[in-house]
């Protein structure tokens, strides 16, 4: 855990986030602060300790496999930035064949 | 009905027929009308939805119904959904979007007669201590206009400080309702986490986040918390136990109580005001009959570097969902990646971009054992350093925030900012139930002398002591009456 320098535009590109210069310069270096102040964890000794997910034991939760209540469709698709009837619509994701 | 009437008053008076929800609902719209240009603690006010939801409590009322919440006036953070109603976190990427459904807390609420006014600001996604990071609205401190309400929950605090709600709801992850009822002078109330239902609570960190109320007394953030509370089979993690009421067991002192004082936090190390403040706090629990005990939290000072990693790597999991596909806004592209990518470009904040930056390095491979992994550990030893404290205690007493309100744009440096939580965040990563009390005030310069908060914590599942005690303290020091909201003065911006 050394503080090392962080590849903002790759941890960007991984995060699906566009950053302009002006932001990599600056996230790069609040976050290698951030990471310094988070290396004070490297003082603790952790080696026989067991990792909290949750706080309160839960175990997993099943229901019956029946159809219930739920929005309908036309509900949903209403607030899509783009629809194409009973579909969201997006960007071309397949390129077309050469 | 006045605008000061408690929770626990108007719904007396709206059950008994001597006022009505819609007289209540119409007086504070009025209040809203005439302060909120001011204050800023809503983003949205329901105005014609209020009045409907008042008609028809009054139509329950009138066909016999009795209701703990009847006619109460209710702000609601702005990120549960209520149906039908712009539901937008204080960010762009949802800035226009309306919730097709409600919050189990919140359906739960109106089912008990509370009447909702408007949706309050946050800061983005609840990412914050000040409310500065919401991009669409600034909420102001209305004890005075140039400081900020505290955040993330800084509108509903605002909203119910200023009389422009009775109660209001908010969420904390790492104090996100303690730190802002103790900057406003209200109550602010975290339940254990999985007390309350997170269905309709748009996600931040979700091993974290909780909902509860913030109100002037005591006795109205039991009233809420008992009205909305309980198993939800919509969030499978909520808590599937019995569900302990907790308005009907407030106490009168606090005889036979151990109260820990927290030796990692001596409050030498804050401004001497505020050290002769929670000096006498604590000598105001012994007075009530507490017998105070000192213990030791040794790794709570490691909880910030925690909450630091594991509530962004939390929160970039959850927001993978804005996408720009299905909801909210989008940004076009030349393919679809680049469509994510410039619809998240232009809908986050700088906050929510940082932590959603340093969540995903956390959580990449290479770094996920030495940031990820190494801070649940650390959170298991600041969970176990809770048990062993409350084996020689029944509660534990501490400062809610570290100073009182400051004024905006005094936080640049993100660390500073974080900072603010120092005192909520080791709760939050136990999972534990606390609150916010006000415990008096300091002058904070400007001759105006600004509130403070007692935090009181309790182990797991001990919300009726915990609100027991604090009604005691409440009730025996009576700090929050000693000053008026400060709405007068010219807003400088």
């Amino acid at each position: 855990m050394s503080s090392e320098k962080i590849d903002v535009r790759y941890v960007a590109k991984l995060a699906r986030i566009q950053l302009t210069d002006e932001e990599v310069q600056r996230f790069g270096s609040q976050l290698g602060d951030l990471l310094d102040h988070a290396n004070a964890l490297s003082a603790l000794d952790v080696s026989s300790v067991a990792a909290t997910a949750q706080v309160i034991e839960s175990r997993n939760v099943e229901r019956d496999d029946a159809v219930g209540a739920c929005l309908d469709r036309e509900t949903v698709l209403a607030q899509a930035p783009r629809r194409q009837g009973g579909f969201f619509r997006v960007p071309r994701i397949i390129a077309e064949a050469e | 009905m006045a605008a000061q009437s408690t929770a626990a008053q108007i719904a007396r008076e709206v059950n008994a027929g001597t006022v009505s929800a819609r007289e209540v609902t119409d007086a504070t719209l009025e209040r809203i009308d005439s302060v909120d240009g001011r204050v800023g603690a809503y983003l949205t006010v329901l105005h014609d939805r209020a009045r409907e939801f008042a008609d028809r409590v009054d139509a329950r009322v009138a066909a016999g119904e009795r209701l703990p919440l009847a006619g109460v006036p209710l702000a609601v953070k702005d990120n549960m959904c209520l149906t039908g109603t712009r539901t937008t976190c204080g960010s762009k990427i949802l800035e226009q979007w309306v919730a097709p459904y409600t919050a189990t807390a919140v359906a739960r609420l109106i089912d008990a007669g509370a009447i909702p006014m408007g949706k309050a600001n946050l800061d983005e996604f609840a990412m914050g201590s000040s409310c500065e990071n919401s991009a669409l609205g600034v909420t102001r401190n209305p004890y005075d206009l140039a400081r900020v309400p505290g955040g993330s929950s800084g509108g509903s605090a605002a909203a119910v400080a200023a009389h422009e709600a009775t109660v209001g709801v908010g969420s904390d992850t790492g104090g996100s309702i303690r730190e802002p009822a103790a900057f406003c002078n209200v109550v602010g109330f975290k339940p254990t986490y999985g007390r309350v239902s997170r269905y309709g609570l748009i996600a931040f960190a979700s091993s974290l986040d909780q909902i509860g109320p913030f109100s002037r007394t005591v006795q109205d953030a039991a009233l809420t918390y008992d009205a909305m509370g309980g198993h939800d089979p919509m969030d499978s993690t909520s808590l599937d136990v019995p569900m302990e009421t907790t308005a009907d067991g407030l106490l009168d002192d606090l005889r036979g109580l151990k109260i820990g004082i927290v030796r990692e936090f001596d409050t030498e190390k804050l401004d001497g005001a505020a050290h002769a403040l929670y000096t006498r706090a604590y000598r105001d629990l012994q007075a009530l009959g507490a017998e105070l005990v000192d213990v030791t939290l040794p790794t709570a000072d490691y909880g910030l570097a925690t909450y630091y990693l594991i509530a962004p790597a939390e929160c970039s999991s959850n927001l993978a969902r804005f996408d720009g596909v299905r909801y909210g806004l989008r940004v076009d592209g030349d393919d679809v990646t680049a469509m994510y990518e410039a619809t998240r470009a232009a809908g986050f904040g700088p906050e929510v971009k940082r932590r959603i930056l340093i969540g995903t390095y956390a959580l990449s491979s290479g770094y996920y054992d030495a940031y990820y992994v190494r801070a649940q550990k650390a959170r298991t030893l600041i969970s176990d350093d809770f048990k062993r404290a409350f084996g020689r205690c029944d509660l534990i007493a501490c400062p809610a925030a570290s100073s009182p309100a400051f004024p905006f744009n005094s936080k640049s440096d993100p660390y500073s900012m974080y900072m603010m939580d120092y005192y909520t965040i080791p709760m939050s990563l136990a999972g534990l139930p606390a609150l916010s009390v006000p415990c008096g005030w300091v002058d904070a310069g400007a001759g105006k002398p600004m509130p403070m908060g007692l935090q009181l914590c309790a182990p797991l599942l001990s919300e009726r002591l915990l609100l027991g005690a604090a009604h005691a303290y409440e009730q025996a020091t009576n700090h929050a009456q000693t000053h008026a909201p400060r709405l007068d003065e010219a807003v400088v911006s």
